[in-house]
């Protein structure tokens, strides 16, 4: 007999399920312009706490404070604030296109719109992002035309992908953007590798890989902080943690102590932890692990906290698994509407070019809409050839499947 | 014409392939300064500097996913996997990325790897280091996969595998490393030196891939082998004294199907030899395209002689490498029916 008492099994649980009236005062959120900014060569045991916290920008009174408050122009910001009002237009009417039928499936950013509106910014033309299904902005603030993205959701002739993907698993070298799989993690040591080979090749490129928090528990994602570490390689080892992985809390993946962001120390790699619903944040934080990149100082590991405010595809239903106001009651608020106030405040926006911006960008989309629709829908209209599936297996087509092709009667 | 023993021949072929193209990286574990446990990468790391050559951490998905990113941004890199037996933790990189990546974005981004890996047994090497996992990637669309069964051949495949634009297994033999084998593990082992495929240029030279060798003409009835297996075909040919035609796959995939239907349709007998296990092996998918298109040339059902479907065993190492006898017992079998 065992003088200890019976072992008990630990599985955590999220405090809030549906009919739970949703309460984050527990969670403890840093006063904007807080946390300090570190020199891009500190030794990353120095910054651990940078970590722990949430770097954040923009105050309550819709002010840029502190010492990450960075220097775009008035332009730039304008700019910004149509990059992230534009994702959410393209997701809403995207997300209604897969509900009348015009595509089988849709993901859409809702709630997390600054995160790759804004780190897009810190990149230059030839830098890589491997991103995952969440990442749209990227190609967005770039000005990726938004009828081609739409003929890859439709999957008809002129999506770029051929319609062999699902939906919204785009891919464009030449913006940067490396093909989405699907298959969870498996862009991370990817995007370690592409870095590597531009160090080993004495590029100057960077890469950015992503994952969400769900995903940081893959295999995968300790292999490519293993070679991140080892090798040191020009990459940003983004973190997108909005709190859900489908119907699974964060605390599955993460446990119920430390942060995602804290997993670097380990490594020895520097950690940020910065509010991605702070446009302002992010991209001070995305342009600040850049130079490290970029000055050969090696990987930075970035956790944005942020909230999926949308349900994880359009397959999937919130409330069956959290408190339907769960996203209204998100302290860290939504993107568009903190910006808003701090164009406004700043003096360069109004409610009233905000209604006109969101209108004008409604035709944008419109008129893209109607130019991909004519092309085809996944249902109606002209598609991708059933012969040209058999192209691209190889660069050369083999004998067996010429034959298969000619079984197939193409 | 040099010498070498498969592994010279194997380093011979980075080293051409490295002189040639400043894009080729090797790595795996072991590989840089040691030059690899089976010695197949040394001196290269000497010679190319540690950003070309060099030591990676024990982590196959990240080998490999690491190596994707190479090859998508531009490089040609040629890893190595230390035992085919640890491929596995690599196996969703290689099916869901590697080999699916240039159809998947409809060429955007293309992926020219290689992954080498040592495969077989007959070297005492228990479960963990005798598997022969072929099939497994040769289910796989989008990757090639190759397996030489000697120096001349591993170094020309090997450096046409490299210059590929798809991803690519390669797979050596590893009881061939020093030697051809042909199952009888009691006599001495016979150098690579005394053997004519021990002959190997020095310098570049690719053999095509997907083509076969036909490494005995014969009459009477086609086995089909490839690495280790086709030295115990031979070696049961000349004990059972058949006239066998011994084909030499190669590749695996692409398969050159022709000349395998030539052979069959010419001795209508067929034997398929593996040292993998026999359940959904690839003598399975050699046996169904043989029966398609050699059907009213067959005189006899095709047979197949494989491991058994149980773990690679140590002790009872013999009893489970298939043997020259009990190719013969298949060929006499196939000549009676």
């Amino acid at each position: 007999m065992s003088d200890y008492p019976p072992l008990t099994f630990n599985v955590p649980a999220p405090e809030l399920r549906p009919g739970d009236t949703p309460d984050f005062s527990d969670v403890d959120i840093p006063r904007a312009g807080e946390a300090r900014r570190p020199a891009v060569d500190v030794d990353p045991k120095d910054i651990r706490d940078l970590a722990f916290t949430i770097i954040r920008v923009m105050s309550r009174d819709g002010e840029a404070v502190g010492e990450w408050t960075c220097d775009l122009g008035d332009a730039e910001l304008l700019e910004g604030m149509r990059h992230m009002m534009r994702l959410r237009a393209f997701d809403a009417r995207m997300l209604m296109a897969q509900r009348q039928g015009k595509t089988s499936f849709y993901m859409q950013h809702l709630g997390e719109e600054a995160i790759s509106c804004a780190f897009q910014r810190a990149l230059q033309k030839g830098d890589m992002n491997f991103p995952t299904y969440r990442q749209a902005g990227l190609l967005i603030a770039q000005d990726y035309p938004l009828k081609t993205m739409m003929c890859q959701i439709y999957s008809n002739a002129e999506d770029p992908n051929h319609g062999r993907q699902l939906p919204i698993m785009y891919s464009s070298k030449e913006h940067g953007f490396f093909s989405i799989s699907g298959n969870l993690a498996t862009q991370y040591p990817q995007a370690v590798g592409w870095a590597m080979a531009s160090a080993i090749s004495n590029d100057t490129k960077i890469a950015a890989g992503w994952v969400g928090d769900g995903s940081t528990a893959e295999s995968d994602v300790h292999a490519a902080i293993v070679f991140a570490s080892t090798y040191k390689p020009p990459v940003i080892l983004n973190i997108v943690n909005n709190q859900w992985a489908i119907s699974t809390f964060q605390g599955i993946a993460k446990g119920e102590s430390g942060t995602f962001a804290a997993r670097g120390h380990g490594f020895g790699i520097p950690a940020l932890r910065v509010d991605g619903n702070d446009y302002l944040a992010v991209y001070a934080v995305a342009q600040w692990a850049a130079e490290r990149a970029r000055r050969n100082l090696g990987p930075t590991l970035v956790e944005y906290v942020t909230y999926r405010a949308g349900g994880h595809s359009t397959s999937d239903d919130p409330s069956a698994y959290r408190p339907k106001e769960e996203g209204d009651a998100w302290p860290l608020g939504d993107p568009i509407l903190r910006f808003k106030g701090y164009l406004i405040k700043k003096g360069i926006w109004s409610e009233e070019r905000h209604v006109q911006t969101e209108a004008e960008i409604a035709d944008e989309i419109l008129t893209a809409q109607k130019e991909a629709e004519a092309i085809g829908t996944l249902s109606t209209g002209s598609g991708p050839s059933a012969r040209d599936m058999f192209e691209d297996v190889f660069e050369e087509m083999p004998p067996h499947l010429i034959k298969q092709r000619q079984e197939a009667g193409y | 014409m040099p010498k070498m023993t498969m592994i010279e021949a194997i380093q011979s072929a980075h080293d051409t392939a490295m002189e040639r193209d400043e894009k080729v990286v090797v790595y795996g574990e072991d590989v840089g300064f040691f030059g690899g446990v089976f010695r197949c990468t040394a001196g290269l790391q000497e010679k190319y500097g540690p950003t070309r050559c060099f030591d990676a951490p024990i982590n196959e998905s990240g080998i490999v996913g690491t190596a994707i990113g190479m090859a998508a941004y531009g490089l040609r890199p040629c890893v190595e996997i230390q035992f085919s037996d640890y491929v596995y933790p690599a196996y969703d990189q290689i099916v869901s990325e590697a080999a699916r990546l240039r159809h998947r974005c409809a060429g955007d981004f293309t992926c020219p790897l290689v992954i080498r890996m040592p495969v077989g047994g007959g070297i005492f090497g228990g479960q963990t280091h005798s598997q022969s996992p072929e099939a497994v990637f040769t289910h796989v669309c989008g990757i090639k996969t190759v397996m030489p069964s000697n120096p001349y051949d591993a170094k020309g495949l090997l450096a046409a595998a490299i210059d590929d634009p798809d991803p690519v297994i390669f797979m050596e033999p590893k009881r061939l490393y020093n030697g051809p084998f042909d199952g009888h593990h009691e006599n001495p082992v016979v150098p690579w030196r005394e053997h004519e495929l021990g002959e190997v240029p020095e310098g570049y030279y690719t053999l095509p891939l997907g083509k076969a060798d036909i490494r005995r003409a014969g009459e009477a009835v086609t086995i089909i082998a490839y690495g280790t297996m086709v030295y115990v075909a031979e070696a049961a040919a000349a004990e059972t004294g058949i006239d066998a035609e011994i084909i030499d796959l190669r590749t695996l995939l692409p398969l050159d199907l022709d000349t395998i239907v030539e052979s069959v349709a010419k001795t209508g007998r067929c034997v398929i030899v593996h040292e993998a296990t026999r359940t959904s092996g690839y003598g399975g998918e050699l046996a169904m395209l043989v029966q398609e298109e050699c059907f009213y040339h067959l005189e006899a059902p095709i047979t197949r002689v494989t491991g058994w479907d149980t773990p690679y065993p140590h002790a009872q190492e013999w009893d489970y490498f298939p043997s020259p006898e009990r190719v013969g017992r298949a060929m006499q079998q196939v000549m009676e029916a």
